[in-house]
């Protein structure tokens, strides 16, 4: 391992832990609110990749418009989960919210492979020419995609944090997140402050899944169940229903997976276990996250 | 309350991981009629599904050329394996109990298609595999054929190629572990290119990663002469894209694993100047049939017959052919006249069945301009495989 490739490998890495972190918050948020771990959140990445796909190459809309309305139609299909799925059950067992997110997890997945069959396509065309190439800095190369993907995330996560921290809406997300019938009765209308909040995670996780598919441009409809499963372990790392915690636990999670294999070579085949490992690890040592509240 | 949700948790997880399972979808069984029933089982979808959907190509135009054996029509009975193992093994066993056929044909993956010949085998129904090379896929295997080449050859073809026609002295080879072909390639490749004189670093991956920087990233201080890939198109697609990123400027050589469309579709400007080994190229076309069939397949689907597609072609007419001679829909028979297949004039060439496996030369083909074009031709003069 040398300092070359050390520079080299965190590049990749903050790239990749920056992905997780998009996701993550996504996550993150909606427990906070309603206290759901909405398993469908990492199938809306693959929503986000095939929408933005299928715009441009299908539908022919320029570049830029097809993925700002893949976004939108992302958030749309979020806000109709939540409006469907969960606002119904928003006084049942959390069981039964639980079990239900599982479900359109399922129903996203198979619809996708109905619509879109399950053979898997190219993201290429999407990535423009001018971003495939490689940036050489002496014996350094770094490869142009990662510098845009660093640069979105961070204006996304800039963009949200200010919503969350400094706009009215974002006080109204976390008061319900803090008591949901006391700011009902300080007249918040809770159902719109529960949309924008899926509307907010789910615009970042449709980013976060384009990001994806032009790092990985192969995209199929199961492409959402790991990366989601790895940004769920990110917000529980970060401790869940902490949105700072949750780009936190992206972050890390996201530069010790690239690490660890890249000092141990052996260890690449367990990329995923090594996710779980740290999980475990700073779940023994801090059971509500490195960033949990103690609030009850 | 805390130990409960926690408990949840961990259920919801566990649930998350079992997806429910599709029953296959295979046509429609037409009553009345006589046919003669062959189940084919392919990856259709999933991460190697190219594969299948090029071999089905093949097997259909075989079909519509050749549609009657025995006074009787062919009825094939398509069964997607979905790139996977299991389901692979569940095609097998609802073709025989359920459909009855007399016979089946695939799958691609090596891995895939022992999963069915553990199946056939046990069922003594006979089974043609149009392209996996695994030696394993018919060793001391009664029922179980293939109409390609082994990859104790396709290591030597490999091999031969880098040192030759590379001038490589060292390798580095990315092995996919998960996979019987890719780990069967490698040790041969390995073998032989020791023998001419080189040596070889082999690093690992598994089928489904997408993350090779900690691979690739030790192979760029070795700076090897040659990137030596035994794995599926999809992953290498993705390596070489990633070792582009990384500034390993090192040719990249493949297997017929590398060999669809999807390469360059996912791979792009980064699979430029791959090499890689495989069946069949247009250009090795010498005699009637190969003729026949290239121009056939042009026609027919606009675009040049791959070695995937010939051998989904071949499989098919070595089949029908060892059925006439068997003269009965009996499977015994037929198995006994496929073992007899000698000098079959096929689209991949002549093939003769020695213990289950067919002799032949490979093509190299380099991917240039984002098409796959005709390097050069490596006959099986090597000391044949045992």
């Amino acid at each position: 391992m040398t300092l070359t490739d050390l520079v080299q490998q965190l590049l990749n890495a903050i790239s990749l832990g920056g992905l997780y972190a998009l996701v993550a918050i996504g996550y993150t948020q909606v427990y906070g609110i309603i206290r759901l771990i909405n398993f469908a959140h990492g199938d809306l990445l693959m929503v986000g990749a095939y929408m933005a796909l299928l715009l441009f190459a299908s539908a022919h809309f320029p570049w830029l418009l097809s993925l700002f309305l893949a976004l939108f139609i992302t958030c749309m299909a979020a806000i109709l989960m939540e409006r469907v799925a969960y606002r119904p059950l928003r006084y049942a067992p959390r069981i039964s919210l639980l079990i239900t997110a599982i479900g359109v997890s399922f129903f996203l997945e198979s619809g996708a492979t109905v619509l879109f069959t399950g053979v898997p396509r190219s993201f290429l065309t999407m990535i423009p020419k001018m971003w495939r190439g490689q940036w050489k800095i002496g014996e350094i190369t770094f490869p142009t995609l990662s510098f845009i993907t660093i640069a979105v995330i961070v204006i996304s996560l800039m963009f949200t944090f200010w919503v969350i921290f400094r706009t009215k809406t974002g006080l109204a997300m976390r008061a319900i997140a803090r008591d949901f019938e006391t700011t009902m009765l300080m007249g918040v209308d809770a159902n719109r402050i529960i949309s924008l909040t899926f509307a907010l995670g789910s615009t970042l996780a449709a980013i976060g899944g384009i990001l994806w598919a032009m790092r990985f441009p192969q995209i199929f409809p199961l492409m959402g169940v790991l990366p989601g499963l790895k940004a769920f372990i990110a917000a529980v790392i970060g401790g869940i229903g902490n949105v700072l915690g949750a780009a936190l636990g992206g972050f890390l999670l996201g530069i010790l997976e690239i690490l660890i294999p890249a000092f141990w070579p052996e260890l690449s085949g367990y990329r995923d276990a090594i996710a779980f490992f740290i999980l475990i690890i700073i779940l023994l040592w801090k059971p509500k996250g490195l960033l949990g509240s103690t609030v009850e | 309350m805390k130990k409960i949700w926690g408990f949840m948790l961990l259920l919801s997880v566990l649930m998350s991981g079992c997806k429910p399972k599709k029953i296959p979808g295979s046509e429609e069984r037409k009553p009345g009629m006589e046919s003669i029933k062959i189940g084919v089982i392919l990856p259709m979808t999933g991460n190697v599904s190219g594969f299948g959907q090029q071999t089905w190509l093949g097997i259909q135009m075989a079909q519509k050329e050749k549609p009657k054996v025995l006074g009787q029509k062919v009825e094939l009975l398509l069964c997607d394996e979905k790139s996977d193992k299991t389901e692979s093994a569940n095609c097998a066993q609802r073709l025989i109990q359920k459909d009855q056929v007399i016979a089946v044909l695939g799958s691609v993956p090596s891995s895939n298609t022992m999963a069915i010949a553990a199946v056939t085998e046990e069922n003594k129904v006979p089974h043609v595999t149009p392209s996996s090379t695994d030696p394993l896929v018919t060793q001391g295997k009664r029922y179980v054929f293939r109409a390609c080449f082994v990859d104790t050859f396709q290591g030597k073809v490999l091999a031969r190629f880098a040192v030759e026609n590379l001038k490589a002295r060292s390798a580095a080879l990315l092995t996919d572990v998960a996979q019987d072909y890719s780990a069967g390639l490698s040790r041969y490749f390995t073998q032989q290119f020791q023998k001419l004189g080189g040596t070889v670093t082999e690093l690992k991956y598994q089928s489904m990663e997408q993350e090779f920087s900690a691979q690739l990233t030790q192979i760029r201080r070795l700076k090897p002469d040659v990137l030596v890939v035994t794995g599926y198109y999809p992953e290498i697609a993705l390596i070489a894209r990633q070792a582009r990123d990384l500034g390993i400027q090192t040719p990249i050589l493949a297997g017929d694993g590398a060999e669809d469309s999807r390469l360059v579709e996912i791979g792009g400007e980064a699979v430029e100047g791959l090499y890689f080994s495989t069946h069949f190229d247009e250009q090795m076309a010498t005699t009637e049939i190969q003729f026949h069939y290239t121009k056939l397949f042009r026609e027919t689907y606009n675009k040049p017959i791959d070695g995937l597609a010939a051998l989904g072609i071949d499989a098919y007419l070595i089949l029908l052919d060892a059925m006439e001679r068997a003269g009965a829909q009996d499977r015994e028979k037929i198995r006994d006249a496929l073992d007899r297949t000698e000098k079959f004039q096929g689209v991949t060439g002549e093939i003769t069945l020695i213990k289950g496996d067919a002799v032949k030369p490979a093509v190299v083909r380099k991917v240039e301009k984002g098409g796959f074009h005709y390097v050069t031709t490596i006959a099986p003069t090597l000391p044949s495989p045992q």
